[in-house]
């Protein structure tokens, strides 16, 4: 069995259960909502699996290194940790429908990765020889994985306060009825945050630290750098928004919405309109 | 006059103490932060010609091409702070209050204002109640602080408390980053620094204004070499580095190898792997060329850029020369040259030789066969450098940053007060964090303590 088999099964696997999951947004079924769940984590274990194997054909191909150094490689890794995140919340919170709004994220990533990424295991260039990628990329993820899924839970805070508004006409019901309160779903957003931003300060104090000990500088304002530095500051007017009146609910969640575009910028964007603007061995990604 | 004095100062204050005003900022941050990754900083003069004349001078007079020093970008950052250091002179008193004076007595006022509340049953021995509680506190929750007010009782315990001061944790770390920031930009510099092979230097040239900079030492380059992995991709770029101070070696940085990711640093000055090239002054290329039709090899030594007489007529000149021609040619490796032949009465002609592949050049078919022995070219080896003693004071920044918000998202300061009066034993609570966790908590802990009294 070969780590690009276990990948198409993990494809395969997101896309069923995000199916399964519209299911259960149409059927109110709790036993269909169970479903969906287990079919993402199935996904979460062989993709887990594949990974590590993926790791071990490197070292079995004569230069190892952890699977985590192109594009292909980088968005596997973070539809991994969507999941992931996705798990954690769930198993914490115990709100399932939040899968349907976040396993979507997941697909489309390995979907990509599969059908338009080269899959290739490459060696590593000297720029990318360092345990630093390891801190710096898996941080980052998980704080980018945890604003995916607080973007899930935004877009439906917006979907559903939207109808609520204008349930004194008709009466909220559908597929709306579902969601949690709209209360939950500002405090999930919050919660998803609070996981997210400590993983992304993290990943910004790996990068400089990893920048400074092999290029000299812990900070040049190159094009990467910036975004994630706009990221942060997006997820910080986020929190100070929390606590002030005003701005709680509603425009935290757009807050929220526009961060998350904001980190798929930072992660895709940059390397493919201002690429051009990268020096010398410094495209980590 | 002094009363409007006052106001305009009230106002300004009530101004810089605004959380929206952080927000704002935050999202004028962001927002004009993505200016600089469009435009490009310090641009190359191609850039600078492909732009219309009144787009230059737009860009030139906003600072658009230093975007991130510019004056209206460091007015914000600035701006950034005092709204910071405002908004925590007016809280942190509060705050600090909280965590050093606690509430120690729990009155009727307050426990209409606690979510969390329980009242048990007076049981019947109930002199010795206090001691029950007190030392049920302290087994599962916190010792408690006991106080007599007017012959009741109040326990009060709680936990964490300090976790309160985490947000001012993370924002004086923000200001700390800044200072070490701002040392490094009047204390320290950036430079770069080309070495050719077997040669030594002992000024370096500043990254931002090109001016030599004296190290008060020497650095020597012993060797460069490039490996490659067998897809032709480069796999280490490797400097030997001698540092040489008041004439002599310094003993374990002699012959250091530098690579990319595992840069040297003497004396607070740290050397990082960056660049190479050919170092392009006269070398000498080796060749040998024999006739096809047999006879006596001849040895050649051609000085790059001059022509040198070939035995039987003609001259030979090497256009250029490689010590590894993977980089241009990835299924052949090792030293290579151009080098061009003309023939006593021809056209000039030119074609390649490989040290590596000493026979190939038969197959070409002419007259002559030439080896290639390769050259004593060198390499230079293009060095950064830099000098940040600001850097230690970033680092601690970061790290009370991560402290600090840690303790602000995961860490809840709990109190728990307990009354014992006219009969009744009255128990409350809060957190300020968390509050459905702790209700359970609470739950569980009223759970117990009716199973004790
Ligand atoms: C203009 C600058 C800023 C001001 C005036 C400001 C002010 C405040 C205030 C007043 C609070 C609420 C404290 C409380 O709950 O009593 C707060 C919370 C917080 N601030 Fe800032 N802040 C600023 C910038 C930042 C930045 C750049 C960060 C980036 C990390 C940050 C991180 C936080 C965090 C993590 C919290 C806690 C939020 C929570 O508990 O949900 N602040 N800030």
């Amino acid at each position: 069995m070969s780590s690009s088999m276990l990948f198409n099964i993990t494809t395969l696997s997101y896309m069923v259960s995000m199916l399964i999951f519209f299911v259960f947004l149409g059927s109110k079924n709790k036993t269909v909502g169970l479903a969906g769940s287990l079919t993402a984590y199935f996904g979460l274990i062989v993709q887990t699996a594949a990974i590590l194997l993926r790791w071990k054909e490197s070292y079995d191909m004569g230069h190892g290194h952890a699977p985590l150094s192109n594009l292909y490689e980088s968005v596997v890794f973070f539809s991994w940790t969507i999941i992931l995140i996705y798990a954690i919340i769930e198993f914490k919170y115990r709100y399932r429908v939040i899968g349907a709004f976040v396993v979507p994220f997941a697909l489309l990533g390995m979907a990509w990765a599969q059908l338009g990424l080269n899959s290739g295991i490459e060696p590593l260039v000297p720029a990318l020889q360092s345990n630093w990628l390891l801190y710096h990329v898996i941080t980052c993820f998980l704080g980018y994985a945890a604003f995916a899924v607080a973007c899930g839970i935004s877009i439906m805070y917006l979907i559903k306060e939207r109808k609520e508004d204008n349930a004194a006409t008709t009466p909220a019901g559908g597929i709306v009825a579902m969601f949690p309160s709209i209360k939950v779903l500002d405090d999930l957003n919050y919660r998803a945050i609070m996981i997210g931003f400590p993983l992304l300060t993290l990943g910004i104090v790996t990068g400089a630290a990893w920048a400074n000990y092999a290029w000299g500088t812990y900070w040049s304002w190159d094009p990467k750098e910036t975004w994630s530095l706009i990221v942060w500051f997006i997820y910080a007017a986020f929190l100070h928004a929390r606590i002030t009146r005003g701005w709680v609910g509603r425009r935290a969640a757009i807050l929220s919405v526009v961060g998350f575009a904001a980190t798929i910028f930072c992660y895709l964007g940059v390397n493919l309109f201002l690429s051009g603007l990268h020096s010398y061995g410094k495209s980590p990604m | 006059m002094t009363t409007n004095k006052r106001g305009f100062a009230q106002t300004l204050w009530d101004f810089f103490c605004s959380l929206k005003l952080s927000i704002v900022l935050l999202i004028l941050l962001a927002a004009t932060s993505i200016i600089g990754t469009i435009i490009p900083q310090s641009p190359p003069k191609e850039y600078l010609v492909t732009i219309s004349e009144a787009k230059f001078k737009f860009y030139n007079a906003m600072g658009f091409f230093d975007m991130y020093h510019s004056w209206w970008f460091i007015l914000l950052l600035y701006l950034l702070t005092v709204n910071l250091v405002a908004c925590s002179i007016k809280r942190l008193p509060r705050v600090w209050k909280i965590v050093s004076e606690p509430t120690l007595v729990m009155d009727d006022g307050m426990e209409k204002t606690l979510s969390l509340t329980h009242e048990f049953k007076m049981p019947k021995d109930a002199a010795s109640v206090r001691e029950k509680l007190t030392a049920f506190l302290a087994k599962e929750f916190s010792a408690p602080v006991i106080t007599e007010v007017d012959g009741a009782w109040h326990l009060f315990s709680q936990k964490t408390p300090w976790c309160r001061l985490g947000v001012y944790v993370v924002h004086l770390s923000i200001i700390i980053i800044f200072i070490g920031a701002l040392i490094g930009s009047f204390f320290g510099y950036k430079a770069y620094v080309n070495i050719v092979e077997g040669t030594s230097t002992s000024t370096v040239h500043s990254a931002r204004n090109e001016k030599p900079i004296d190290l008060g030492f020497s650095v020597r380059c012993d060797k460069f070499s490039v490996s490659f992995y067998d897809t032709g991709a480069p796999k280490e770029f490797k400097s030997l580095l001698t540092i040489i101070d008041n004439g002599q070696p310094v003993p374990g940085l002699t012959s250091r190898p530098t690579i990319v990711n595992d840069p040297l640093t003497y004396k607070g000055i740290t050397f990082y792997q960056s660049s190479y090239g050919p170092a392009s002054e006269g070398s000498n290329s080796y060749l040998t060329v024999r006739p096809r039709k047999g006879g006596e090899p001849v040895k050649l030594v051609v000085r790059q850029g001059e022509k040198t007489s070939l035995p039987g007529g003609g001259t030979l000149e090497v256009l250029e020369s490689t010590q590894e021609v993977r980089n241009f040619i990835p299924e052949f490796s090792g030293p290579a040259a151009k080098v061009e032949v003309t023939p006593p009465n021809g056209r000039p002609y030119s074609f390649l030789v490989f040290k590596n592949y000493p026979n190939l050049d038969e197959q070409r078919g002419g007259d002559l066969i030439f080896t290639y022995e390769g050259s004593d070219e060198k390499y230079f080896t293009g060095l950064q450098v830099a000098h940040d003693p600001g850097v230690w004071v970033v680092w601690s920044g970061c790290i009370l940053m991560v402290v600090g918000i840690m303790m602000a998202f995961f860490m809840s300061h709990k109190r728990i007060w307990v009354r014992v009066a006219n009969g009744r034993i009255v128990m409350g609570g809060t957190a300020s964090k968390n509050p459905a966790g702790f209700q359970l908590a609470f739950d569980a802990l009223v759970e117990k303590l009716k199973q004790q009294l």
